[in-house]
């Protein structure tokens, strides 16, 4: 009260003015705090403002397209399904050795190098060989396979690969007859690939098939997409996909392929055995322990029903006969 | 705090919360929310609801500790938009999941344990929303109306469960959350044993 007396009264704004400039500033507040709470939002969700950027990688040439197709085809080589657009193949990536988000993978891992990439082919064969990649592309020539991909997390794309089929590469290092799997492996340098910096997952990322399922036409060692070199974000220089199986038995960035007798560990199973197997059969009767698998969100699209075997059972589904596909999920 | 510079206060809120739902529409029709924008939104939203759950639940701490006693003018405000994104979240799911299903979403909130605790976090900030009125706070009496109000506890524990079951491999977030909400809790459950001690200490020893 005391303070307030040694105001002078000419010294006090008035009661209008002080209204004007009270709403003026608290106008002012207002905006400043609302463009605040946009600018964190963006930070914490930067997919509403991010170009995406198409990774240039380079053409593939002379790639051998699927003519044609006959309607009685039951190759599996080429589904008749709308393919999923080249930007969200490439943004939307499970590639934890860059980033557990699937949509910051692609600039985390633009800057990946794969120059001087070898290929470590052994194990019970005859012929082992550390191949250059060059050589091991030049094993058979680049197909085009249109292939639904199928994320155990529910949902799908489909993509046109560029690749051949991995039997391809195993014959010519001739394996034995006691080569019962094929043993996979990422390549292991965290100052290329930072995701292995965080302990998310068991570094190298291990993967493996039964050699029946390595040796099946389907199983595409691939190395390209969309006409293109695989970009890094997709697993460059060269994967595997299995279209049957979820997409985490893909494995990236292959630096080993080793013939061996014991089923071999595998990593999401040795994270989690009792949510993913050996096996990861697409299977929309079996339900990942903590969610549904019996639809899929269709990239670009709605959720569809999630097919037996991705769709190919009649490629693949006799590799599984008699066996109970709920033990070996 | 002056009554004017309270509403001011409360404008504020009301603004604030609506600018990601504004971002998310706006986003949405502009078909920037990534290659998967059902999932996104799906997300996005259940994480809006837990940030305002936390927020309200900040609110006592922050004004004990601050004197900030005008906080608490904000708090139902708060409260309401966890329930507002929450109520999204749901709806979110029931469309782009579940495609207006209604026997597929029963079955799918039956299947799935992480729905179970989104679902109980939900059905719990019902009767909160209800009771959230002046007049319902008279009617109940203010002992009652904070024991009834104590369940937002239980909606937001329920709440980071259901995150954190859901995620696949990287549950840092879902953790920070769970450390947020431990923080929250243990401040209150500590001020709590605090008030029960002079009582403790007045009876007299014989």
């Amino acid at each position: 009260m005391k303070n307030e007396n040694k105001i002078l009264s000419r010294e006090i704004t008035p009661e209008a003015m002080y209204f004007n400039r009270r709403n003026f500033i608290r106008a002012g507040i207002l905006a400043a705090s609302a463009v605040a709470t946009g600018v964190v939002y963006r930070k914490l969700n930067p997919v509403g403002t991010e170009t995406k950027k198409t990774i240039e990688t380079a053409k593939i040439e002379n790639v051998v397209k699927p003519t044609v197709i006959a309607t009685n085809d039951t190759s599996g080589f080429r589904v008749d399904e709308k393919q999923t657009p080249f930007d969200d193949i490439t943004h939307y990536n499970n590639f934890y050795e860059f980033s557990t988000d699937k949509e910051a993978v692609a600039e985390k891992a633009a800057n990946f190098k794969t120059d001087g990439w070898t290929v470590s082919v052994e194990g019970l064969c005859n012929k082992p060989k550390i191949f250059a990649l060059d050589d091991i592309l030049k094993i058979a020539p680049p197909e085009e396979r249109v292939y639904r991909m199928r994320c155990v997390e529910g949902w799908s794309l489909v993509v046109p690969w560029i690749g051949f089929s991995l039997s391809k590469l195993l014959n010519a290092i001739e394996p034995l007859s006691s080569a019962k799997y094929v043993a996979f492996e990422t390549l292991l340098d965290a100052t290329r690939m930072p995701g292995q910096n965080t302990d998310v997952l068991n570094w190298p990322y291990v993967e493996g098939l039964r050699m029946d399922e390595a040796m099946h036409p389907l199983t595409l060692l691939t190395s390209g997409l969309y006409g293109r070199a695989l970009p890094p974000q997709d697993g460059a220089p060269i994967r595997l996909i299995i279209p049957w199986k979820y997409g985490f038995k893909g494995i990236k960035s292959i630096v080993k392929i080793k013939l061996v007798e014991q089923q071999p560990r595998t990593t999401w199973s040795d994270y989690a055995p009792n949510e993913y197997g050996f096996y990861a059969n697409v299977n929309p009767h079996v339900d990942h322990p903590r969610w549904s698998q019996a639809t899929e969100q269709r990239i670009g699209e709605g959720r569809r029903p999630t097919l037996m075997f991705n769709g190919y059972e009649e490629q693949v589904g006799h590799l599984y006969a008699g066996m109970d596909l709920r033990k070996n999920f | 705090m002056k009554e004017g510079d309270i509403k001011f206060a409360k404008l504020l809120v009301l603004v604030n919360g609506l600018v990601p739902l504004a971002l998310l529409v706006w986003d949405q029709s502009h078909n920037r929310l990534g290659a998967n924008p059902q999932n996104f939104l799906i997300l996005t939203t259940g994480m809006m609801a837990l940030i305002f759950l936390i927020l309200t639940l900040a609110v006592t701490p922050l004004r004990k500790i601050f004197g900030l006693n005008w906080l608490i003018q904000l708090r139902r405000m708060l409260g309401l938009y966890a329930f507002f994104y929450a109520c999204l979240h749901f709806l979110c799911f029931y469309s782009l999941d579940r495609a207006f299903n209604f026997s597929s979403t029963i079955q799918e909130i039956i299947a799935r344990k992480y729905i179970w605790f989104g679902m109980t976090a939900l059905l719990v900030m019902v009767p909160l929303a209800v009771t959230s009125t002046n007049g319902m706070i008279k009617r109940l009496g203010g002992k009652r109306w904070r024991a009834l109000h104590r369940l937002a506890y239980v909606a937001a524990i329920c709440g980071v469960i259901h995150y954190y079951m859901q995620v696949k491999a990287d549950v840092r977030l879902p953790l920070v959350f769970a450390a947020v909400l431990a923080i929250l809790l243990g401040y209150r459950i500590l001020e709590y044993l605090r008030s029960r001690k002079p009582k403790a200490a007045a009876v007299p020893a014989k």
